[in-house]
């Protein structure tokens, strides 16, 4: 590097997946220290210190939203019950798998954070929504929650303290949809996982109509932490508001692909060239995904890849996002046109229906997008795509993007189309060249 | 068609019965291999709702299979980095190799979660990841000789 410092990861949520065999297990998890800080917290008897703590540690949701989390639990309504805690544990944005790190590898680290946050909500029930393909983490989490109840981790009177916490392992059943967050509640009433309209917002009217906490599974995980390290400890990582660390998965033609939790603050190039050591095969870089698939792209210029990987300041600069925590890498021989396309039909596929501009809209982009890919794309079609993007998202090129839907899956494969007319307009053009009128 | 298997207790789990619609449809999946028309009118009675309903909610969820799919469904992730490190082709080559196999239902599917390792697909919902098209067709072969131990359709224990 041309500072000298070495690049490591600050394994802080990460650190009992990585560094405890079978951590899974309740034996080895209460041996490395789990549930030791909620012993902490009820024998403290402070509901209000917990709040603190995670207040001044800075913690902003994991999901991709970023909003202050110990905002969210000031927003509870006061002398409302019942109020419910959810977690959202439907990890479905194409190339993010960190959560299901957590889930299947530290399962006792998620009912300990959600047992502190529920005695600080003052919450006595509480909901994990894991996407149904995870059945692995399922069985995992099953068996933890079985383990921590029968030593009195969960249950009625916790480690004798008076506090009653009820938690309920739900399974999704094959719906991206259903990690928006009241698509999610819909979900788990039975319902299909269709967004409802907002306000009210989830924190006033959630669950059964009452109010409700939604987390993401790195959120909650990160409560142990935060008060065994105090948040102020905690806040001293990273940069600006962007706090603590964040656990990034990286995949594609990188030499080592993974989860990687780094300290806020590194940039792209460390992330990519350092951490998962570059590119494959001796190629080079093309283009990355900066925050899952449903923001904007950033390419191999220097502007982009020393972008630090800061919340605000790569949208204030760059106008995309860290969205879910996930980077995807690809190198000189991918056709920016196929990812752009299988991404449309992804969204097409997910799209649930309620909103007729993404209903109708995501397929549209995807047809188009097929047939760009696919050698019979026509010299106008990308100034089409770009009208048919302005209808699900006006103001297609400038993030954060705007939306005529009630949530943002209809304008997240307008990103794509957005990065392809910003940094690959030409190389676009000079592949599609069937005349109109031909087969499409 | 015996009951379905803790129904009750799954349905006492939710302030509101209908919550149980999900799982009791995957219970429901693991035991018959699929969702049927006679499962989602035993789930209606359980939670008090219609048959229509139960038909409405499951009918939106790709997991639910609502004709008979064979015992293994082998799911293939072709998203944007499977995408890239040879996905499609091992989906093309499950497709032929089992395309008339009663046992196997081979089907492409969403991004799984297995990016770090891709390309990647499940059988039944148990991971299997680092694949290429040769691997692939030697694990789906497995299940199907009991070298290796299925779970439900649905993803349940058995």
């Amino acid at each position: 590097m041309a500072s000298g410092k070495e690049v490591q990861e600050t394994r802080i949520v990460s650190r009992r997946l990585h560094d405890v065999e079978s951590s899974w297990t309740y034996e080895a998890a209460r041996a490395d220290g789990a549930y030791d800080m909620l012993a902490a917290v009820l024998a403290a008897a402070d509901p209000g210190d917990v709040l603190t703590q995670v207040k001044t540690s800075g913690l902003r949701g994991r999901g991709g939203a970023n909003f202050p989390t110990a905002v969210k639990w000031e927003s509870l309504p006061a002398d409302h019950f019942p109020r419910y805690l959810v977690i959202n544990g439907d990890e479905g944005e194409p190339s993010t798998f960190k959560d299901r790190e957590i889930i299947e590898k530290d399962p006792h680290a998620i009912i300990e954070g959600v047992a502190i946050e529920a005695f600080a909500c003052n919450i006595s029930k509480a909901f994990i929504y894991l996407r149904g393909e995870f059945a692995l983490g399922y069985d995992r989490l099953v068996q933890a929650l079985a383990d921590a109840r029968t030593n009195g981790w969960a249950g009625t009177d916790i480690q004798g303290s008076g506090f009653d916490l009820d938690i309920v392992v739900h399974r999704g059943a094959g719906a991206y949809i259903c990690g928006e967050e009241s698509a999610l509640i819909e979900s788990l009433e039975g319902k299909r996982g269709m967004p409802r309209i907002k306000p009210p917002l989830p924190i006033h009217s959630g669950v059964y109509s009452k109010p409700t906490v939604v987390n993401n599974i790195e959120t909650v995980a990160t409560i142990p932490p935060i008060m065994r390290m105090s948040g102020a400890e905690y806040a001293k990582l990273g940069v600006g508001r962007s706090t603590g660390t964040r656990v990034v998965a990286i995949s594609g033609h990188v030499q080592r692909p993974g989860i990687y939790e780094i300290e806020f603050g590194m940039s792209f190039r460390e992330i990519i060239f350092e951490l998962a050591g570059g590119i494959r095969a001796g190629r080079a870089l093309k283009f990355f995904l900066p925050g899952g698939a449903s923001f904007q792209w950033l390419v191999n210029i220097d502007e982009h890849l020393d972008q630090t990987y800061d919340i605000d300041d790569i949208s204030a600069k760059l106008g995309t996002t860290l969205g879910s925590g996930a980077i995807m890498v690809y190198d000189e021989t991918t056709d920016p046109l196929l990812v752009a396309w299988r991404l449309a039909k992804f969204f097409a596929h997910e799209s649930c229906g309620k909103c007729t501009p993404c209903r109708e809209g995501t397929g549209w982009i995807e047809k188009v997008l097929y047939r760009m890919s696919h050698g019979r794309g026509r010299p106008e079609d990308l100034d089409l795509l770009l009208s048919l993007c302005a209808s699900v998202s006006p103001d297609v090129m400038h993030a954060p993007f705007t939306q005529t839907t009630i949530c943002p899956l209809g304008p997240s494969p307008v990103s794509a189309v957005a990065s392809l007319q910003k940094y690959f307009r030409d190389d676009v053009l000079a592949a599609c060249s069937t005349p109109a009128g031909a087969p499409a | 068609m015996t009951a379905l298997r803790g129904a009750g207790e799954v349905i006492a789990q939710y302030p509101d019965p209908h919550s149980a619609i999900l799982p009791l449809a995957h219970r429901a999946q693991d035991r018959d291999g699929w969702l049927s028309p006679e499962a989602m009118q035993e789930i209606a009675e359980l939670v008090g709702t219609t048959p229509a309903d139960v038909l409405g909610v499951c009918s939106f969820y790709t997991m639910y299979k609502r004709r008979p799919c064979g015992r293994l469904v082998v799911s293939v992730c072709t998203n944007v980095t499977c995408l890239v490190v040879g996905g499609p082709e091992i989906l093309e080559h499950l497709e032929t190799r089992y395309a008339h196999d009663p046992d196997v239902f081979v089907e492409e599917v969403e991004c799984l979660a297995a990016c770090g390792n891709a390309p990647a697909m499940q059988v039944n919902y148990e991971f299997h990841e680092h694949l290429d098209p040769v691997m692939a067709v030697a694990i789906v072969d497995d299940y199907k000789s009991g070298q290796l131990t299925a779970r439900g359709v649905s993803g349940g224990r058995r």
